[in-house]
């Protein structure tokens, strides 16, 4: 590496030694590395990932041998992963919110293609074999093919070249009386009684798929299976050998002019498809708006209860010397200390309708309890009750230390004037607070607009919204609505394309909403100053 | 005069009293405010002692206390079975995959922070103003493209993908990557310039600055950074949750939420005492570090 002075930018001169050597060599490796990888990308039809890897690859070459490149080696790691694994993602899910990845649409074009063109059937005028059976202990099989037309004989197993052989070859037992071996090494013969009662060899390819492969059709007959589809580049069509019926790609699956298809289909562009079926399709748009409402509903409350509560704390127990002030604060600060997931988990159990701690004691103090997990108000509740436990302490730790920052002689002065408690607190504190935990105030709106854990884990989004075109429940928010939309289908499907679709959504509130803390804090001059 | 001086007298004892009156008022608040924040904590203690294992009859004082639950956390009792319980395997996981992420993490967001702190080039200020928009934008909103490109990149390197722990780690790097690197610079930016310069016109080179003179000093705020880091990820559930599908996999996050699956009820005490044993030691972490995470919360370390 080259010795720079780092004040000035200027690299000194490079000098051969044995560092600079060393660097050559693993970028060198890492291009093979990279090259490969992009290879295998490409062949599997991975095209974005191929470019993404391939920017990383051309990005860290130019780094790491112009003499420019000098600053960006120190960041060169961080931003690769930084690429790949946050921006990347990003863009792809653009991509894929255009798309009908989902099931049915699983594969990329390349690797559907792969799976269709091996699709093999037994043409009328196949060419046919006699063939014998060989069984291994292990249960695998071998044949003995002897050719109808010209008597020449193969020996075929599955997953192997079928391979001309004759009786006596190496591996192989003398012939009987009819020319047919009496044993293969590691197999012995079945009876022809054995062969024809046997179930699982008609099922057996015998050969390489993709290539040439026997497949056993009659007691005395074995034929030679055809490849059934052809794929024609040019016109991206796929023409079916056995009858001739031309599939045409329609937006990922190839499909005849009557309606035939092929399985499996592949990702497709399919256009704005998934936004339109948001929009017009009841059984999604309604479950969606009634969502759409509490996922704005639920970070509002939760951000008003925590620092209300928190603020409340901070004020009463502030005080230089009130009484027990240190072990007081150190045990509301418990529930910031538990990893959240576990307490939700917690909660989760206490919360229980029939069983939950909670409701055997409303019950015997005031006599009903409600159900926590069937009715949509008291299910919401719940998650405003838990994310009050949750989130209190942090919001304590915030305002106490903002509080201290607020100079007592405002509030002197204000006394002089004559202005009472409440006066004060809203006119002087609440203002003065504000300005400082703002920022933070928003990113714990923010945090909480995309609090999947508490919503997924204290009730699983449910309630359930009846009618839901796919699971949807009344605490559900965005983020665990796409959740189940793509890793929790219920029987419905997986529509990754749809679950973009909504991301897209998700993305643009919660960039309006940065952009509004941004305007309303003057944050981004700030930093801008900072850097 | 003398009335002056009694109705002054009067006033102050009852300003006195009032006072007394107030604090009395806010001793009994907080009481309440305790047992609001620590019943979770104590239902769960007592569950786990309450050899019942089972939601509908756990009191607070267990009727009949053991640690039978622990027994059958670690699948010590034969009459207790439940799915794939691998209660050490799914702790060892959350240890293994947050040091890793969190050495890693904290080395290449450190370095990284030199040049932005300390180098001035072409390119930098617009960077640094990328990474925060990116962070506005975290990796879990773009999930179903995470898994996906997890997927692909393990249908080319198997190690590297779906149900791999490198795979989560990966991911972790990535989404923490801009957050990381401005907090690290910020608390360089700290360091005055001169040390450097002044070992700068003594012949030291970048490398050596970073490791002789800058890392020394960073170290204390690097432990703080590497541990709320850690906890950050031992918490994770989603990723963990969507990248590994193995219960020999499961981080612990993941493989407690399994108890919620069936009959939750039936299985009460037992998770409690995975609960206990899993909280405790971040709980440890966090009134240890108490000082210092609130110095960093302040300066917008935000744990959420």
């Amino acid at each position: 590496m080259a010795i720079a002075d780092s004040s000035e930018g200027k690299p000194v001169p490079k000098k051969f030694s044995l560092t600079t050597v060393l660097w050559k060599i693993l970028i060198l490796a890492f291009d093979a590395l990279g090259i490969w990888f992009i290879v295998q990308a490409i062949s599997l039809g991975y095209v974005e990932l191929a470019i993404i890897v391939g920017i990383i690859v051309v990005g860290f070459n130019i780094i790491f041998t112009l003499d420019k490149g000098y600053p960006f080696r120190w960041m060169a790691l961080g931003l690769a992963f930084l690429v790949m694994f946050n921006i990347y993602p990003i863009f792809f899910t653009m991509y894929i919110s255009f798309t009908n990845y989902g099931d049915g649409h699983l594969l990329t074009k390349k690797q559907a293609l792969a799976q269709i063109q091996k699709v093999t059937y037994l043409p009328e005028d196949a060419k046919t074999y006699s063939w014998t059976a060989y069984r291994s202990p292990e249960g695998n099989y071998a044949l003995w093919l002897v050719d109808n037309a010209d008597g020449q004989t193969y020996l075929a197993k599955p997953g192997e070249e079928i391979v001309p052989a004759q009786p006596g070859d190496p591996g192989i037992g003398e012939a009987d009386t009819k020319g047919i071996p009496v044993s293969l090494e590691g197999y012995t013969r079945l009876t022809t009684l054995q062969a024809v009662a046997n179930k699982e060899l008609s099922n057996i390819m015998f050969g390489i798929e993709g290539e040439k492969t026997v497949q056993v059709r009659t007691s005395n007959e074995a034929a030679e299976l055809k490849l059934r589809f052809v794929y024609d580049e040019a016109t991206d069509t796929v023409i079916d050998q056995s009858n001739g019926d031309i599939y045409f790609n329609k937006e990922g699956t190839f499909t005849t002019k009557d309606g035939k298809t092929i399985s499996p289909g592949f990702r497709a562009m399919v256009g704005w498809k998934n936004f339109q079926e948001v929009f017009n399709s009841p059984a999604l748009r309604g479950p969606l708006i009634t969502m759409l409402i509490w996922n704005f509903i639920f970070p509002t409350l939760s951000v008003l209860t925590t620092f209300a509560l928190g603020l409340a704390i901070s004020i009463m127990y502030n005080e230089e010397g009130f009484p027990l002030k240190k072990p007081i604060r150190t045990l509301l600060l418990i529930p910031y200390t538990i990893p959240s997931v576990i307490s939700i988990l917690i909660w989760r159990g206490m919360f229980n309708t029939e069983f939950g701690v909670i409701n055997r004691m409303l019950i015997d103090i005031i006599g009903v309890a409600p159900r926590w997990t069937s009715e949509p108000f008291w299910a919401r509740t719940a998650v405003i009750i838990v994310n009050l436990w949750l989130g209190f302490p942090y919001m304590m730790l915030i305002t106490s230390g903002a509080l201290q920052s607020i100079p007592s002689e405002i509030y002197e002065a204000a006394e002089v004037d004559g202005a009472s408690g409440w006066q004060r607190f809203w006119k002087i504190t609440l203002p003065l607070l504000l300005v400082s935990v703002g920022p933070l105030l928003i990113a714990s709106y923010i945090f909480n607009f995309n609090n999947f854990n508490l919503i997924y884990l204290l009730l699983g989004g449910g309630p359930p919204i009846p009618g839901a075109a796919t699971q949807a429940g009344y605490t559900d928010i965005l983020i665990s609505y796409i959740y189940n939309l793509a890793f929790a289908p219920g029987g419905r499907g997986v529509r990754y394309g749809l679950a973009s679709a909504m991301s897209m959504m998700l993305f643009i509130i919660v960039g309006a909403i940065t952009l509004f803390q941004y305007r309303f804090t003057n944050m981004w001059e700030e930093v801008s100053e900072n850097v | 005069m003398s009335n002056i001086a009694q109705t002054y007298k009067r006033l102050r004892s009852s300003q006195k009293f009032q006072k007394r009156f107030g604090v009395a008022i806010r001793l009994i608040i907080a009481v309440i405010l305790i047992a609001f924040s620590i019943f979770p904590v104590l239902w769960i203690v007592s569950a786990s002692f309450d050899n019942a294992n089972s939601l509908a009859t756990q009191s607070l004082i267990p009727a009949n206390a053991g640690i039978k639950n622990y027994q059958r956390l670690f699948n010590l009792d034969p009459n207790f079975s439940f799915g794939e319980l691998n209660y050490w395997t799914w702790l060892w996981n959350s240890i293994k995959v947050s040091g890793i992420n969190t050495v890693l993490g904290v080395s290449i967001t450190t370095i990284a922070a030199y040049a932005f702190s300390r180098l001035r080039f072409k390119g930098r200020v617009p960077i640094l103003k990328s990474l925060l928009l990116i962070q506005v934008f975290p990796n879990l909103l773009a999930l179903v493209a995470v898994f996906t490109l997890v997927s692909s990149i393990g249908n080319i390197v198997p190690a590297l993908g779906l149900n791999t722990h490198t795979g989560l780690i990966m991911v972790y790097l990535g989404g923490s990557m801009g957050m990381n690197i401005w907090l690290v610079k910020g608390y360089m930016d700290t360091i005055p310039r001169d040390i450097d310069e002044s070992a700068h016109v003594d012949g030291a080179n970048d490398w050596q600055v970073f490791t002789k003179l800058i890392l020394p000093l960073m170290r204390p705020i690097l432990v703080t950074i590497g541990i709320l880091s850690f906890i950050g990820t031992y918490g994770d559930f989603l990723m963990a949750r969507v990248l590994l599908n193995d219960s020999s996999k499961y981080t612990l996050m993941v493989g407690l939420q399994l108890f919620t699956a069936g009959q939750f009820d039936k299985k009460w005490g037992v998770f409690a005492a995975g609960a206990l044993i899993g909280a405790l030691p971040i709980m440890l972490l966090y009134f240890l570090l108490q000082d210092q995470i609130v110095g960093g919360l302040t300066r917008g370390a935000v744990k959420g």
